[in-house]
């Protein structure tokens, strides 16, 4: 997030686009709420009728997949009828021209015809947004996990910039960060193309650096693969050994049946979890690891701010942190790592090689965590980027895109799009929450949510059990007729292996992110 | 510019322009007790606690909802005062199952109420929240003195038939914290006062539905702001008194907004979650699962030894032979197929730490950056 939660309450304007908040990140959806409640609009735009249009002024429901299209027809409106911050457009931003054209594509008409959102309310639309300032805007994965994914990400990024609405309090681009700690394993590099601290594997300055302060020789230049890669090269034999670490890959990623069929010709897994999963089914060794509250720590949440775990309780049996377990593995390679608490990683070894976190110790993080970029040990953290327009990388860049359809569409023998996400009560495959006393109580089982019209046509009853199919699998589930869900879409989640949406989900990639298009896909429905 | 100032027992205080009483005194430390008023919320004055005395004036006045004026002289401690929160005091416990031998001493009574107590403490005869309830607390600041041996009939049962939280209605005081915390901080609108017609207890739904009916999504904002034993929580009630347990703040495992949770723990073992009231970002705040989603670690089906699996099924293994196995056949095929025949997926919910040790055991030990985490997800 470029801005801060703290932010939400005082906004004036809140565009929500392709994020679930009240299911997802409840808490911050409180924010957004009290907003309204003390007179701040909100726009939704979402092809979901969730439960946060029952507090937003304007609901655009978009057809799945289609936001680019959605946004470069307001960005049409805003540049033809002269509604955009030209000031901050000419001072702080390139690139204009660029996407003046590519959105000259998209006239209200041609926008609509895609997005499924009336030319009337694209216009208003625009007018809107640019009668109100600033504005925040935040996503979720309805954005990313696509495979226009980076392009949805700079459509939103394009707007905020012709909006001017970037570099100030209660504006921004702001990705809520679907798990706890996804900003942070970043931060770490736990990316195939960077160090810690965003410090790129093929520069030479950097790898010195790391080389030195690591004590070794020849850190490898050339980025690495990514989960999707990694996965195939398990099928051909690229990838031999592969260490999974806390991650139910069998359940998480999408078309169980294919990433099934990719653990089992792995030659050789290591698995290091809290528990057995499906992921582990598939291991040769697996390591019991320590618990969230079984170790100090830190996380750090989509507004950068990296904040303390605490040790609570002891871990059973043997069980030991993670960070001990990879030290243990050094030193049988002949490396004593130094380190040996987490506080000593952070303190003296992460923060002193990443600049943008050098400010951060942890003595000054005992109460509320600091954001970063936090340089310097006086430096009081960094509520929101970009202060007064003023980019990391000199002007923001205007990126166009053109849209592209999802890679599977509906059709005649799979005529409904799939779309899915989270629920509220369980979190992902529910190997924590799943144990949970109560928990499971509130949510006992994955449905197919569906819209009253499918229903009615299919003649199907409120907690039936129906067959959903898709090209790659099919799931027996319960079906939830809901007026969340519009006509043409089943929307399901991934909490439990029975009736798990990625029995189903198509593994089409981003090509720059290889984030799969978990948002979209064909399928068909049937009675049992 | 000018200052506002106002006198609250006999010191000057600045303030600005819009703050109440309350929020003078609270800012300067200086102590006046409420029973309803909650942080962030417009105040409703329903429990009648805050009551301040301004000298030279008859009547006395809710300091959470009367304005600071300029030059005002306010007493917070003066008999008038303390006598007539006494008389509030007394009027709450009597009106409900407030059975929690606290107050003066009455004779007999209060030493048979005792024991009868402490007899009874795993049953419903002593309020859950004894220790933890700021009701008692005042009554016993005030030595309020009550009558304990008619204690009125419970006119709505407890409401037990959700997973999460139980409403003991006989010990509901009508301050309308929950209502407010639902409804202005939660915003999940499903609780609310009750209208004339219905029935007299804080009401679910439209029609006076249970929890699990109405549009409760179990955040349990309401069970953290109520004062007295009103509203508990399933998991730990009974489990803990106040004094027993340590407090430990720490970060929420599940999604990226990283709310601050109070754990409450009892020798070693985490019995409660709260949300730390000025956290940042969350600010007391937390959902369903920051809440109640914490006793997944006490699961026996925890892994509890390393395991290495051989003709298919896993055995124990220690971890000197599990991690040299590792190594063995890391170092194997390091060495035949090169460095980048190993891959690593990192842990996007684990700490920081970890994520460090993990992409430095792939660069700096096996020379691979093949190390990547469910970083778009
Ligand atoms: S648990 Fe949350 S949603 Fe339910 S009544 Fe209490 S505050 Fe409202
Ligand atoms: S309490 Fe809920 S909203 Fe807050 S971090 Fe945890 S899961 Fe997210």
């Amino acid at each position: 997030m470029t801005n801060s939660f703290a932010e939400f309450t005082d906004a004036r304007l809140i565009v929500v686009i392709g994020s679930n908040m009240t299911h997802a990140h409840p808490v911050a959806a409180t924010f957004v709420k009290n907003a309204v409640q003390k007179g701040a609009s909100l726009v939704v735009i979402d092809p979901r009728k969730h439960e946060l249009v029952d507090f937003a002024k304007m609901h655009l429901q978009l057809n799945v997949g289609s936001d680019i299209a959605l946004l470069n027809g307001i960005m049409h409106v805003l540049i033809k009828e002269n509604l955009y911050d030209k000031e901050f457009v000419e001072n702080k931003c390139t690139g204009f021209e660029a996407l003046e054209k590519v959105v000259a594509q998209y006239p209200p008409q041609e926008a609509a015809r895609i997005s499924g959102v009336s030319e009337k309310m694209i216009i208003e639309t625009a007018r809107f947004l640019s009668s109100i300032k600033p504005a925040m805007v935040c996503y979720t994965l309805g954005i990313t996990e696509h495979t226009c994914g980076k392009n949805n990400v700079m459509s939103v990024a394009n707007l905020q910039m012709l909006l001017g609405n970037l570099g100030m309090k209660y504006g921004g681009v702001n990705p809520l960060r679907g798990q706890n700690n996804v900003q942070g394993a970043c931060d770490m590099g736990a990316l195939p193309n960077v160090f810690p601290g965003y410090q790129k594997v093929d520069d030479p300055n950097a790898r010195k650096k790391f080389e030195t302060a690591w004590q070794v020789e020849n850190l490898p230049d050339k980025p690495g693969l990514m989960i999707p890669e990694m996965m195939h090269g398990l099928t051909d034999g690229k990838v031999r050994g592969f260490y999974i670490f806390g991650e139910n890959l069998a359940n998480t990623e999408p078309d169980m049946n294919k990433v099934a069929k990719e653990l089992a010709s792995a030659e050789f897994i290591v698995c290091q979890d809290l528990f057995l999963t499906e992921t582990t089914h598939f291991a040769h060794v697996v390591l019991p690891a320590a618990a969230w509250s079984e170790n100090d720590g830190t996380f750090t949440s989509s507004e950068r701010r990296v904040s303390r775990v605490r040790t609570a309780s002891q871990p059973p049996g043997q069980a030991r942190p993670n960070w001990w377990i990879f030290k243990e593995i050094a030193r049988r390679f002949g490396q004593e790592w130094t380190s040996s608490s987490a506080k000593d990683i952070w303190d003296n070894e992460f923060s002193v090689l990443a600049p943008a976190f050098g400010g951060i110790k942890y003595d000054r993080i005992e109460n509320d965590g600091l954001q970063w970029p936090c340089p310097t040990l006086d430096h009081a953290g960094t509520p929101f980027l970009h202060r007064d327009g003023n980019f990391t990388h000199g002007k923001g860049i205007f990126m166009p895109a053109i849209w592209t359809p999802p890679a599977e569409v509906p059709d005649a023998s799979y005529p409904y799009v799939l779309s899915t996400g989270r629920r509220l009560y369980h979190y992902h495959t529910r190997t924590q929450t799943g144990r949970c006393e109560g928990l499971n109580d509130l949510l006992g089982e994955e449905t197919a949510d569906i819209s009253i019209e499918d229903a009615t046509v299919l003649g199907i009853e409120q907690g039936e059990k129906i067959r959903v199919k898709s090209r790659r699998g099919e799931v027996c589930v319960t079906a939830k007729i809901t007026p969340q869900v519009p006509k043409g879409m089943v929307w399901m989640a991934f909490h439990f292996t029975e009736g798990n949406s990625n029995w189903l989900t198509n593994s089409a990639l981003d090509p720059f992110t290889m984030t799969a298009e978990y948002k979209a896909c064909a399928v068909a429905v049937e009675k049992i | 510019m000018n200052t506002n100032t106002l006198v609250l027992n006999n010191i000057e205080y600045i303030f600005e322009d819009g703050q109440t009483i309350l929020d003078v005194a609270r800012q300067n430390r200086v102590q006046i007790p409420t029973l309803c008023y909650l942080d962030g919320v417009e105040a409703t004055g329903g429990c009648n606690i805050c009551v301040v005395e301004l000298k030279g004036e008859k009547d006395l006045v809710r300091a959470c909802c009367t304005k600071a004026e300029n030059g005002m002289n306010v007493l917070t401690q003066s008999p008038v005062v303390v006598d007539a929160r006494k008389k509030q005091l007394k009027a709450l416990l009597e009106s409900g199952n407030h059975n929690c031998s606290i107050g003066s001493s009455q004779g007999d009574s209060w030493t048979a109420f005792q024991m009868d107590s402490i007899r009874t403490e795993q049953t419903d005869a002593l309020c859950p929240r004894w220790g933890d309830c700021e009701l008692q607390n005042l009554a016993y600041e005030y030595q309020v003195q009550w009558n304990r041996d008619n204690l009125p009939e419970t006119k709505f049962p407890k409401e037990t038939v959700n997973p999460l939280i139980i409403r003991d209605f006989s010990r509901c005081i009508m301050c309308g914290r929950c209502v407010a915390a639902c409804n202005d901080i939660q915003v999940n609108r499903a609780i609310r006062m009750p209208e004339p017609s219905d029935s007299q207890h804080v009401i679910a739904g439209k029609k006076d539905v249970a929890l699990k009916d109405s549009d409760c999504v179990f955040c349990g904002e309401c069970v953290q702001a109520c004062p007295v034993g009103a509203l508990l929580e399933k998991k730990s009630q009974y489990v803990c008194r106040p004094w027993e347990v340590e407090k430990i703040r720490t970060t929420c495992p599940y999604c990226g907004v990283g709310c601050q949770q109070q754990l409450h723990v009892k020798d070693g073992k985490i019995l409660k979650v709260t949300g730390v009231e000025e956290g940042s970002p969350n600010k007391g705040r937390l959902c369903v699962k920051g809440r109640f989603g914490f006793d997944f670690i006490y699961s026996q089906e925890r892994l509890t030894t390393p395991l290495i699996k051989e003709n298919g099924v896993f055995r124990e293994a220690s971890w000197d032979e599990a991690l040299d196995l590792v190594a063995d056949k890391f170092k194997t095929i390091i060495a035949e197929s090169g460095p980048d025949a190993l891959a690593g997926v990192s842990c996007a919910r684990s700490i920081n730490e970890d994520s460090y040790q993990m992409q430095k055991l792939f660069r700096a030990v096996f020379k691979t950056n093949n190390i990547d985490h469910c970083a778009r997800t």
